[in-house]
């Protein structure tokens, strides 16, 4: 049911009944290495190229979700799926080896939640039984489509983000036992007219701030309600800016804990190539799957709200100098019996 | 007319809002930038690139004592040294890493060169030799070459017009 402007909420309150998350080797050394269900040594992962890698990643976490969900891939009746590669390939070329009835999404590093709300969506307006939601990224295939060849000594800039290597997947349905979604807030694109590729999360923190804002004058709460707020990947820099920007807006934040998964997921002091924080579509899906929603499962805290964001640019658009739009996706999940 | 007149109007205003709401965050963006640590980049670059060209330059009187080279002709294998060392460094993925320390240090030596001509042939042999490598080799080298090449000629020009004027 649609409340407020951009927000909808799940009247039946769809179950996230298994999720499962796969990451590459610089995640597995991060502080929430206890959090995944599989971490690879190899970020080739035996296979010959960067993208067939990545597609790996997402099968497995696709494959994996569905058997922790006790299920079969012909149970499930759709799913939606996408990533950063052109023409999302990855999550496309994987549905092809699943053969669930597929929906591909775009919505660049804020997949994650946008393929979490739709699924949400068709399970409680009865359009599925069962869905799947489901994204991936990898940090050499990011590189090399979005910037330099990841073996090209450039240096990079303070602002910069480094993108994840992983997949998440989650199973939705109605009943059974699980974190619920009880509601998610589609968001607009918001351009403040940062230009600069190395620094997203400055170009994305007004579009997570907007979304946020949004969600809650839809849904008529404050900050308080939520025991925890996480955006996506803004990293230190869009995180500095967010906090700023919802002083500005009037959001009491403070009531609430909040914090970015692109903080949370490497050791800044141990790991130093990551400069900023982590990036891409699976930095706030493995996060969520494999360490929100655990913490959800064992009853604290009690609601949490996911603001996923995405930069849409393209390598093309930002050569032709064009500014960088930005969006943000929300989910609300509750721990069960909230 | 006038209600197009009014609606255009509008428009503006909001145009003009939306600017200065741009600009506004811009600002506020700018400020939370973590700065570029431009001292001590240039100072790594000074150190890195120098090291570079010293051990350049041992290589050139090492092939004059002992290889029997006079200076000139010892230019090209010393080169030639420099860019296999850089391209081993960039195949076993070291170069990258010194390059984020070293910045414009690790890239204006030959050595730099190398690296962007190798990483890319390597980052694209998964589509090929011919579109993969061949198409690619030259992504982020072929710049250097043709400016190099544009700025050549306007060089020689420059100096084949001085010479005519009746200079040296």
């Amino acid at each position: 049911m649609r409340r407020g402007k951009q927000t909808w909420e799940f009247n039946q309150k769809p179950t996230i009944i298994a999720t499962a998350t796969v990451v590459g080797p610089d995640e597995g050394k991060g502080p929430l290495t206890d959090c995944f269900d599989e971490i690879n040594d190899d970020p080739m992962l035996q296979q010959p190229s960067w993208e067939k890698a990545e597609r790996l990643l997402f099968e497995r976490a696709c494959e994996l979700a569905i058997s922790k969900a006790g299920k079969q891939t012909e149970d499930i009746d759709f799913m939606a799926g996408g990533d950063l590669m052109n023409q999302i390939i990855s999550s496309s070329f994987a549905a092809r080896n699943l053969a669930i009835p597929y929906v591909g999404v775009f919505g660049a590093c804020s997949t994650s939640m946008l393929s979490l709300a739709i699924a949400s969506q068709w399970v409680d307006a009865g359009a599925a039984r069962t869905a799947l939601a489901a994204t991936s990224s990898h940090n050499s295939t990011a590189e090399k489509q979005f910037r330099y060849p990841t073996e090209y000594g450039s240096q990079k800039p303070p602002t910069a983000q480094y993108t994840v290597t992983g997949a998440g997947a989650a199973v939705v349905a109605l009943g059974g036992s699980g974190p619920r979604i009880s509601s998610a807030t589609i968001g607009k694109v918001v351009d403040m007219g940062i230009k600069d590729p190395f620094n997203m999360g400055a170009a994305m923190a007004p579009a997570a701030v907007d979304t946020i804002k949004m969600h809650l004058s839809d849904l008529n709460r404050t900050p308080k309600d939520y025991d925890l707020i996480v955006t996506g990947d803004l990293a230190s820099v869009g995180k500095t800016i967010a906090l700023e920007l919802m002083q500005q807006q009037n959001i009491p934040i403070e009531q609430t804990v909040y914090d970015d998964c692109g903080m949370m997921i490497y050791d800044f002091a141990k790991q130093k190539d990551i400069m900023a924080g982590g990036s891409g579509c699976a930095c706030s899906a493995v996060v969520t799957y494999g360490h929100l929603l655990t913490m959800l499962t064992t009853g604290k805290p009690k609601r949490i709200l996911v603001v996923a964001t995405g930069a849409l640019l393209s390598p093309l658009s930002y050569q032709q100098g064009e500014t960088i739009p930005c969006i943000a996706h929300a989910v609300c999940m509750e721990s069960e019996g909230y | 007319m006038a209600k197009v007149d009014r609606q255009t109007a509008q428009k503006q205003h909001k145009q003009q809002q939306q600017q200065k709401e741009q600009a506004n965050y811009q600002a506020l963006a700018k400020q939370n930038e973590p700065p570029r640590p431009l001292g001590t980049n240039m100072l790594k670059a000074f150190v890195a690139g120098g090291a570079i060209c010293v051990f350049g330059q041992a290589i050139t009187e090492a092939m004059v004592h002992w290889f029997d080279f006079d200076r000139k002709a010892a230019g090209n294998p010393t080169v030639a040294i420099l860019i296999m060392i850089s391209v081993l460094l960039t195949s076993f993925g070291v170069y990258d890493k010194f390059a984020q320390w070293a910045g414009a240090g690790s890239a204006v030596p030959v050595t730099g060169f190398a690296n962007a001509m190798s990483s890319a042939a390597i980052e694209h042999r998964a589509e090929g030799l011919v579109l993969g490598v061949g198409g690619n080799m030259f992504k982020l080298a072929g710049a250097v070459i043709v400016y190099g090449t544009v700025a050549a000629f306007v060089v020689g020009l420059v100096h084949l017009i001085l010479k005519s004027l009746g200079g040296s």
